[in-house]
């Protein structure tokens, strides 16, 4: 088939996934192994800010011109105010020395506050993109410190949207939300302080007309965080399904089903559309609810201001400053529980981050106590090792075997015969459950990464590529390869027809996934990309993909050359390699049940003679 | 990997703000009911809010103050007080609660009108057509392009009460004395210059800081996509570099776009209150001059200072227009994309295999494809969301094809990696059209055919699986109405339905991205059986069984055999041998044509290159003895 064709018709199944679950990046609501931090909302806001040192740097000096940016917003209310009185009320006639004096200083004023807002803006957007920049980081790195087994558990997707769209969550919150929270605590305390100075009666007067709506905001948050929830998750389900028009289009259009595929994505478009006017009917619920709060706390200013009055115990003019003050409390009470609602926002977009960095790797670096494994031929213990999956049945069953330095190990079994697990405990991509594997006699747990990463590369089933050009991907294991030895590597696995017929040779661009270039073009790349790594334990799983028999050959005696003086342990899939490998281990149902040479053990009858069978029917 | 950040540099269109307005105008035809209450409930706030002020100065001069005075009131007075508060906090509330909830309603419904657009779009045109474009691009045409579209919805209502407001302040102002009106107006034409200014400047970041935004979740997709790579050769560190660099860029470009805003908003508060004041100026020499009346002067002062909110307003619907203008061109360009597949109105009749043969087909891919960044907001594209893609290079892909499916013949297309294999596939099913010649099914164009008649005919399997997000027996039966029992018998032909039957709800188990994961030859299997169910009468596999065990293919392809398919003609790509001997026929296809057809042992003899390619496996056999001669000695020197 064709290379352009190649690259959609791969992009259709390998793409499915993960394109699909792009759209899923909203999506939050599937049973994931991350959890999310159960934190109260005070305790998440407090540990996220905490995560981010530069939301809180300078910090002093930014609340500083917001106070500046706030007061000076009574500046021209106050020079009209004056300039009436002052200026044009006054006994003498209008003051024209006075209004153009006070009208300097204001036009002054105003300026200084337009300067301190611009200073105040600035800085939030710097210390906020600075603080989530920080945040992504850790997240992204926390992510790949995770084991394996979690990161599968989790769709890409899901696992991308921690670190862009949860994150970007939390930066509305805190470009503006923080700090008018805190500017608005503050106009509240002072404009409390005021009103008590005028009457102690009315200021308690209005603290309790405004409990109902801390309360009714309290309650409505809970139900608000569930509908934005569902919001999330109906978002996420739409773009699966869009996605699905996408990514299916062929499918599609090869079983006519357009017309099934309308009414689904018209369903889903329908219940997100449903999802974000429910959740908005509810947020939009408190501004009302809060006019009418105050309207409630004016009038009994009003009545209880009069009685008071004629009891003797206020002046009409004391009365009237107080319902200006009034106007004080009301405005940052109004942007307050405003601000309650982003920070909703916030903080389930740091509940979201905070579950990453609190699942803990379960696969950990011993640190600075982690042991160096001197270089050479490597020898392979298992010391009686289990293995089960969390909450599931065993894979491994005591394991105990020992694999001398250069042998070339095949490992053959049907699928769910613990062979993959067998792998993935020599790589450590997992920790055995009982017992240890061993390398060069040293439990694998007390090898530094660094050593550990160095010696053992894996190969895995996937030839999983990065979009960049054949020789950046070479060299992902070791970027200081130079061109030269990425040569004498190709040269030397017996591939230098192949990257001589490349065009561009090691310039040439792989594509998203890798998917310009073939599957078998893909494993090439991976098996030079091993060898340039030059480790002395190679593991390999076998791709089940079938690639044109030229290619076939090629990878063949790539991986003869590249197990060539080195110990290499295969997942076998094919016949050849097994008839190549210095050893067999059978695995069944979680043990290794037969060992020993191809030659000897197809002659004896059970699972290798069968498997080899099929094998030769299939290949023949 | 080294992702080259491209430097966005998208023409600055000065018309960005006459561009909005028509994309306003789009929403506001659309819904224009939802628009007038929200606007009604925008101005009833206004309003309200504006009267608020001389309710509370009526009260305090009929009841505070008399009642101070006498040292008694009377309960109706304060009944009324109170009433009167009431009402204003009623109807604030009330108009608050309709701008809200109708603009919000609103944004939300052009949001889904516009994504069922796009996605019916999708479906309507032709594969071609999609191939053209990376799906990342489709999906964010879809998602983020109609959501930053119809992002300035939301303030709108409130802008345009505002603006109505203004314009009876203006028009108060200017009946009082036109001379100050005309003073404090000279703020507008500041206002559009400032406005202009910042849309020009930020137009650009912001379509840079979205490209980069893009590119962050791109690298982020990507390294943990590839995370067992990265973690097998312990590349977590660099990675996080990576990552970093791009995060980074993303931190600066937002900063540079937040500082753009960071001095719009107080340059918009700060023009008008500079109005008021040099209406206060102008006005006390007025009054000097006996021009005017103080109250002429308090109320336009007033007046004024109510300006401040709506200009406001105003600047959060411009602030977020140049997204908007760029998020909806990029709608438009699919919806505006021309293509659909033209059908005919022949039927199929008959029930045997179908008689399927290509006359001179040829076939030919825009070369643009490969390479090109998925989400290009910035660079690939222009700001006008055009998908640039026709009158590039061209490769051609097949070329002067002929081939003849005879009904219930079990045909294999074999050849190598490039030949044209998958391309032709599609075109016998018709899933494209061939850009010269024919495909004839049953002696009648393709193209001829009506809707529907081929695609209930045809089963085409590709080489690439795709599960939907759904049940097993929906991505089975794809919503016809076909029985249990026939899902069972095509997932026991597809060696399916042992995993089937164990997975933990059977039929009903959700599949797909929220669903139980299957391997790779579980979901081919899936796939083979979703063809088989139909019973078609021309099934095409395009090497459909490549993640799947050797042994677990004969037995499916054996099954095939057996099966109720004896009238179907089948096609088959094929890699392994197996598979082609089991072909009454075998094609063999290279660089895009027929070289050769007839049996694989025909074919073996007279085709070198056939020859070549299938014995291929033998070549490796004897390569691999002379190398394992080699590694012994290397071994024996280890030792």
């Amino acid at each position: 088939m064709s290379a352009p064709a190649r690259t959609r018709s791969g992009r259709d199944d390998a793409s499915a996934t993960p394109r699909a679950e792009a759209g899923a990046d909203a999506g939050g609501g599937t049973p994931s192994a991350l959890h999310r931090s159960a934190d109260s909302a005070w305790a998440t806001l407090r540990r996220g800010v905490a995560l981010s040192p530069e939301f809180t740097q300078g910090l002093a000096l930014t609340v500083v011109f917001a106070l500046v940016a706030t007061v000076g917003k009574i500046v021209v209310p106050m020079a009209v105010q004056q300039i009436i009185d002052n200026g044009m009320l006054d006994e003498n006639g209008a003051d024209l020395g006075f209004v153009a004096r006070a009208v300097a200083v204001s036009a002054a004023l105003v300026l200084v506050t337009a300067f301190c807002s611009y200073a105040m803006n600035a800085r939030l957007y710097k210390a906020t993109e600075s603080g989530l920049a920080t945040l992504r980081r850790k997240a992204f790195r926390h992510v790949h410190d995770l084991s394996v087994l979690t990161q599968n558990s989790e769709r890409k997707g899901a696992l991308v949207s921690r670190v862009t769209s949860d994150v970007d969550q939390i930066s509305t919150f805190m470009q503006w939300g923080g700090i008018l929270l805190i500017i608005s605590a503050g106009q509240l305390l002072i404009a409390t302080v005021l009103m008590t100075v005028y009457s102690w009666q009315l200021t308690l007067l209005v603290w309790v007309s405004f409990l109902p709506l801390l309360f009714g905001v309290r309650w409505l948050q809970k139900l608000l965080s569930k509908a934005y929830l569902k919001v999330r998750e109906r978002t996420g389900e739409m773009l699966g399904v869009i996605g699905e028009t996408v990514v299916g289009a062929a499918v599609i259009r090869a079983y006519g089903t357009e017309e099934r595929t309308a009414e689904r994505v018209d369903a889903s478009v329908l219940a997100t559309r449903g999802a974000q006017v429910k959740a908005q009917r509810l947020s939009m619920a408190v501004s009302p609810f809060a006019e009418i709060v105050a309207a409630f706390a004016y009038s009994a200013i009003i009545v209880a201001g009069v009685w008071l009055g004629i009891a003797g115990a206020l002046s009409a003019g004391e009365l009237v400053a107080f319902l200006f003050l009034v106007t004080l409390f009301i405005s940052p009470m109004m942007m307050a529980t405003e601000i309650f609602n982003e920070a909703q926002n916030a903080i389930a977009g740091w509940r979201r981050v905070l579950g990453v960095l609190d699942t803990a790797p379960d696969i950990a670096d011993p640190g600075a106590a982690g042991r160096e494994l001197p270089r050479g031929p490597v020898s392979v213990g298992f010391d009686h090792v289990s293995y089960a999956y969390p909450s599931g049945p065993t894979v491994l069953d005591d394991i105990d075997v020992e694999i001398r330095p250069g042998l070339r190990v095949a490992v053959v079994g049907e699928t769910g015969s613990g062979k993959t697990t067998f792998v993935k405990l020599l790589t450590r991509l997992m920790d055995p459950g009982e017992g240890a594997v061993l390398l060069d006699g040293v439990d694998l747990r007390e090898v530094a990464f660094s050593s550990l990463r160095s010696r053992v590369v894996m190969v895995p089933q996937e030839g999983f590529l990065f979009d960049s050009t054949l020789g950046d991907n070479i060299r992902f294991a070791r970027p200081e390869a130079t061109d030269a030895e990425i040569d004498a590597a190709v040269a030397e696995l017996g591939l230098g027809d192949w990257l001589g017929g490349l065009a561009h040779g090691l310039d040439t661009p792989v594509g998203q996934r890798g998917e310009s270039l073939s599957a078998g073009e893909r494993q090439l790349v991976a098996l030079v990309r091993a060898y340039v790594a030059d480790p002395d334990l190679l593991v390999l799983d076998e791709a089940t993909s079938a690639v044109d028999p030229a290619t076939e050959v090629r990878i063949q005696r790539a991986l003869d050359r590249l197990t060539r003086g080195r110990t290499s342990v295969a997942i076998a899939h094919r016949l050849s390699t097994a008839e190549a490998a210095d050893e067999v281990f059978v695995f069944d149902g979680g043990r290794i049940v037969q060992r020993g040479s191809h030659a000897d053990l197809v002659k004896e009858p059970g699972v290798y003679a069968d498997l080899h069978s099929s094998w030769v029917r299939s290949s023949a | 990997m080294s992702q080259g950040v491209t430097t966005a540099k998208p023409a600055v269109d000065s018309r960005v703000f006459t561009e909005g307005m028509r994309v306003l105008w789009v929403a506001i035809r659309a819904e224009p009911w939802v628009f007038a209450v929200a606007v009604a409930g925008a101005s009833l706030h206004a309003a309200v809010n504006v009267a608020s002020a001389s309710v509370l100065g009526g009260i305090t001069e009929r009841v505070i103050l008399p009642a101070f005075e006498q040292g008694r009131t009377t309960t109706a007075a304060l009944v009324a007080a109170v009433a009167l508060m009431m009402a204003v906090g009623v109807l604030k509330g009330l108009g608050l609660g309709a701008r809200r909830l109708y603009a919000g309603l609103m944004q939300y419904r052009m949001q889904a009108r516009h994504r069922r657009a796009v996605a019916r779009k999708y479906l309507e045109l032709p594969l071609s057509w999609h191939q053209r474009h990376p799906a990342g691009q489709l999906l964010s045409n879809a998602n983020s392009d109609v959501e930053a579209a119809w992002q300035p919805l939301a303030p709108l209502p409130m802008a345009v009460g505002s603006v109505v407001m203004l314009v009876i302040a203006a028009a108060a102002m200017l009946v009082t004395d036109p001379v100050l009106a005309v003073v404090g107006f000279v703020v507008f034409p500041a206002l559009g210059v400032a406005n202009v200014v910042f849309q020009r400047r930020v137009t650009p970041a912001a379509t840079r800081a979205q490209t980069l935004r893009s590119q962050v979740s791109e690298v982020a997709h990507e390294s943990f996509d590839g995370a067992l790579v990265v973690k097998t050769l312990g590349r977590e560190d660099t990675e996080t570099e990576r990552f970093t660099r791009a995060a980074h860029r993303l931190r600066d470009a937002q900063i540079r776009v937040g500082r753009m805003r960071a001095a719009f908003d107080p340059l918009l508060e700060a023009l008008p209150n500079l109005g008021v004041l040099a209406v206060l100026l102008i006005g006390v020499v007025r009054l000097a001059d006996s021009a005017i009346s103080t109250g002429d002067l308090v109320q336009i002062a007033y007046l004024f200072t109510l300006l401040a909110l709506p200009v406001r307003a105003l600047g959060w619907v411009l602030g977020d227009l140049p997204r908007s203008v760029v998020g909806w061109k990029r709608v438009s360009a699919v919806l505006d994309a021309k293509g659909g597949t033209d059908h005919g109105e022949a039927v199929l009749t008959g029930e045997d295999g179908l008689r399927v043969s290509a006359h001179g087909v040829a076939f030919s891919y825009a070369d643009a494809y490969t390479g090109e960044p998925a989400d290009d907001s910035g660079s690939g594209r222009d700001l006008d969301g055009s998908h640039h893609e026709e009158g590039g290079a061209r490769t051609t892909v097949l070329r002067d094809v002929d081939l003849e499916l005879a009904p219930g013949r079990v045909t294999a297309l074999v050849g190598p990696t490039g030949a044209g294999k998958s391309t032709l596939t599609t075109l016998l099913v018709r899933l494209v059209d061939p850009e010269e010649g024919t495909v004839l099914v049953n002696g009648v164009d393709a193209r001829e055919y009506a809707p529907g008649e081929l695609s209930n005919a045809t089963a085409l399997v590709p080489q690439g699986t795709f599960i939907f997000d759904d049940s097993v027996r929906d991505n089975i039966t794809l919503g016809a109405d076909i029985d249990d029992d026939a899902v069972w018998a095509a997932l026991r032909l597809a060696r399916a339905e042992s995993f089937v039957a164990a997975l933990p709800e059977s039929l009903d188990t959700r599949l797909g991205e929220r669903g139980a994961s299957l391997s790779g030859g579980q979901r081919q299997r899936l796939a083979l059986a979703r063809a088989l169910v139909r019973s078609p009468r021309l099934l095409v596999l395009d090497d459909a069984t490549s993640a799947v065990d050797p042994q677990v293919e004969a037995q499916i392809l054996g099954g095939l055999r057996e099966a109720d398919l004896e009238g179907a003609t089948v096609l088959v790509v094929a890699y392994r041998r197996a598979t082609i001997e089991l072909a009454d026929e075998v094609v063999y296809l290279e660089q895009g044509t027929v070289r050769d057809r007839g049996t694989h042992a025909e074919l073996l003899e007279r085709s070198p290159g056939y020859h070549r390619l299938v014995t291929a496996y033998e070549q490796a056999a004897e390569q691999r003895a002379a190398d394992t001669a080699a590694r012994t000695t290397d071994q024996e020197a280890i030792r």
